[in-house]
């Protein structure tokens, strides 16, 4: 019978107690664990997807929604805009490389982007398998779209109306004639072929070449200046929106940000709690204990065993409760990351570990350390010769 | 076996022991027998080292207890001191076993099962093994608190007024069992109390 079970004795005979202070814990800390890992894997996900669009041209509306729909395919387009007048803004000398994409369809949850050949090299994606596509209701898969349909060159599929799975499907098969490497990036999440197939699809009057309509161009910048004229020009002269990524996901998280730190206060408040209340329980078992204390001084327990019996009942109840929490957390957000790609095509994974992590479990243990040391250093100054004066 | 001189304790400004000298055989029971106040727990205090009189020897099995340093007394007591205290006190969240491990772990000795299961079984308590302490009538924790003090064959068994609060076949059942597992340790046996009832059992006392 060791101190160490001891201590787990003491802790066990009162289940309720230590049950109320472990779910405290673990609410607290797995709330930080969710957050730091949600919004750690949204925030590189937005600039993953974000990476090399300087800025995004459609039509007027919300420019967050522009960015949502064309750069994250994560919303509906505001509207399409003619692409003759997109093809002006692509021919503007500050413009390095610009390639319109065209919405409408999906297949099984996967949007099918209509676009030009140069999309490839603009996001730097590489063919795994087969090749570009090349004319109208052709497709190339992303890697993800892909390895999800189980398509593979030669695969025909219908587009369906609507950027949701289930919506009416067209008459008119796409055939698969390659498939992309993985990049990490929003592009292994999408159907992509040429702007033709898009307007043949709808039946757009005039379809082909410079008479058809796109949702959006997407912008590289030749020189950073860019970024100080041309939005500010194509806003005020034309009847185009231009919305720059960088700055909405910046807005994105800032707006999201309130409610975070929100949860976040909630997280502490809870965590702030518990130590107080793991504190509050170890020095009244203090005091209901102080015979047992006493009983183990006369039996040869050194005083320093005393302190170590006390502070180990607070850092078990602490470690557990940051396991626990951990396990909350991580949980929590994989529960998350398959309803959002059940039903958003967005995913997070709890199967990851964010660096801060470790911070958040060195804290919070820390704290419980500091918590126990009050009570404990009472425990190791007890008179022991109390059970001899009762 | 227990051997004082000179001993003096003084709390306050005041002194609240004087032993000028005393001796107890091996093996021998003998009573310490004085009002409350008059000093009784503050000498099985001092003997078990829980404190450090103001002066004095006190020498157990040849050993300078006065002497120890902290650690060592604290080693010494759980090594050579078996104390039945006044309340009995068990510690209630763990079994009537495990209280005896633990006493028997803080020796640093080793636990040895069937000695405890020995231990049990001489107070006839085997069957009580596995209950927890807090669930045990007083007699059973009697029994169980005399099987702890002995549980590491002391050399020295001190019961701090063991009868005060029991009636007089109670009192005559408590000292029985202390004598006789006292006696089957080994170890001496030290009773301090105020309870005159207990005289015809001892043929040595200190009146403090």
């Amino acid at each position: 019978m060791s101190l160490a079970r001891l201590a787990w004795a003491y802790l066990a005979s009162r289940p309720l107690l230590t049950a109320l202070h472990l779910t405290m814990l673990a609410l607290g800390v797995g709330t930080m664990v969710f957050l730091l890992l949600a919004t750690g894997q949204a925030e590189r996900r937005l600039g993953r997807d974000a990476v090399g669009v300087d800025l995004v041209v459609g039509a007027k509306g919300s420019p967050l929604q522009l960015i949502l729909s064309s750069v994250l395919h994560l919303d509906v387009p505001t509207g399409n805009i003619p692409r003759a007048e997109a093809m002006k803004v692509a021919a503007d000398p500050l413009v390095a490389l610009a390639v319109p994409i065209a919405l409408g369809d999906s297949h099984r949850g996967y949007r099918i982007v209509g676009t030009e050949a140069s999309f490839l090299p603009f996001y730097g994606a590489r063919l795994a398998t087969g090749r570009a596509f090349g004319r109208e209701m052709e497709a190339v898969l992303g890697a993800e779209a892909a390895r999800a349909t189980g398509y593979g060159a030669g695969a025909r599929f219908p587009g369906t109306h609507g950027l949701a799975d289930g919506g009416a499907a067209h008459a008119e098969d796409y055939t698969v004639v390659g498939v992309l490497a993985p990049t990490g990036t929003v592009v292994d999440r999408l159907v992509l072929t040429p702007l033709e197939s898009v307007w043949h699809t709808h039946a757009v009057a005039g379809g082909t070449g410079e008479a058809g309509e796109i949702t959006a161009l997407l912008v590289r910048y030749r020189t950073p200046i860019a970024a100080a004229v041309m939005p500010q020009r194509i806003n005020a002269t034309t009847a185009l929106q231009a919305a720059s990524p960088a700055y909405e996901s910046a807005r994105l998280m800032n707006l999201v940000g309130v409610g975070l730190d929100t949860m976040r206060a909630f997280a502490m408040i809870l965590l702030a709690s518990a130590a107080v209340s793991v504190f509050v329980a170890l020095t009244s078992a203090l005091q209901e204990r102080r015979y047992d204390l006493a009983l183990l001084r006369t039996l040869g327990a050194r005083p320093a065993s005393l302190f170590v019996l006390v502070a180990a009942e607070g850092v078990t109840l602490v470690i557990a409760g940051v396991i626990l929490g951990f396990a909350l957390g991580h949980g929590a957000t994989e529960l998350l990351g398959r309803w959002l790609a059940a039903t958003r095509s967005w995913s997070i994974t709890g199967l990851a570990w964010e660096p801060a992590e470790f911070t958040i479990a060195v804290a919070v243990i820390a704290a419980g350390i500091a918590t126990s040391l009050i009570p404990a250093f009472q425990a190791y100054r007890r008179d022991p010769a109390i059970l001899l004066k009762r | 076996m227990l051997e004082i001189r000179d001993l003096r304790h003084d709390y306050a400004g005041r002194t609240v022991l004087s032993v000028p000298a005393w001796e107890v055989a091996k093996g021998e029971a003998s009573v310490v027998l004085g009002p409350s106040g008059s000093g009784k727990s503050t000498l099985l205090a001092a003997i078990s080292g829980l404190l450090r009189p103001t002066s004095g020897s006190i020498r157990v099995a040849g050993e300078e207890v006065t002497a120890l340093s902290p650690v060592a007394r604290d080693a010494f007591r759980a090594r050579r001191v078996g104390l039945v205290p006044q309340t009995l006190h068990l510690i209630g969240v763990i079994s009537v076993r495990d209280n005896l491990r633990l006493a028997a772990s803080l020796a640093g000795g080793g636990v040895d099962e069937k000695w405890i299961d020995a231990c049990l079984a001489a107070l006839g308590i085997g069957d009580l093994s596995s209950r927890h302490a807090a669930d045990l009538s007083v007699g059973e924790a009697q029994r169980v608190a005399i099987a702890r003090a002995v549980v590491n064959r002391p050399a020295l068994v001190l019961a701090d007024e063991p009868t005060s609060a029991l009636d007089d076949a109670s009192c005559e059942q408590a000292l029985a069992l202390l004598l006789q597992h006292s006696a089957a340790a080994g170890a001496t046996l030290l009773v301090a109390t105020h309870d005159r009832r207990v005289l015809p059992h001892f043929t040595r006392r200190l009146e403090l």
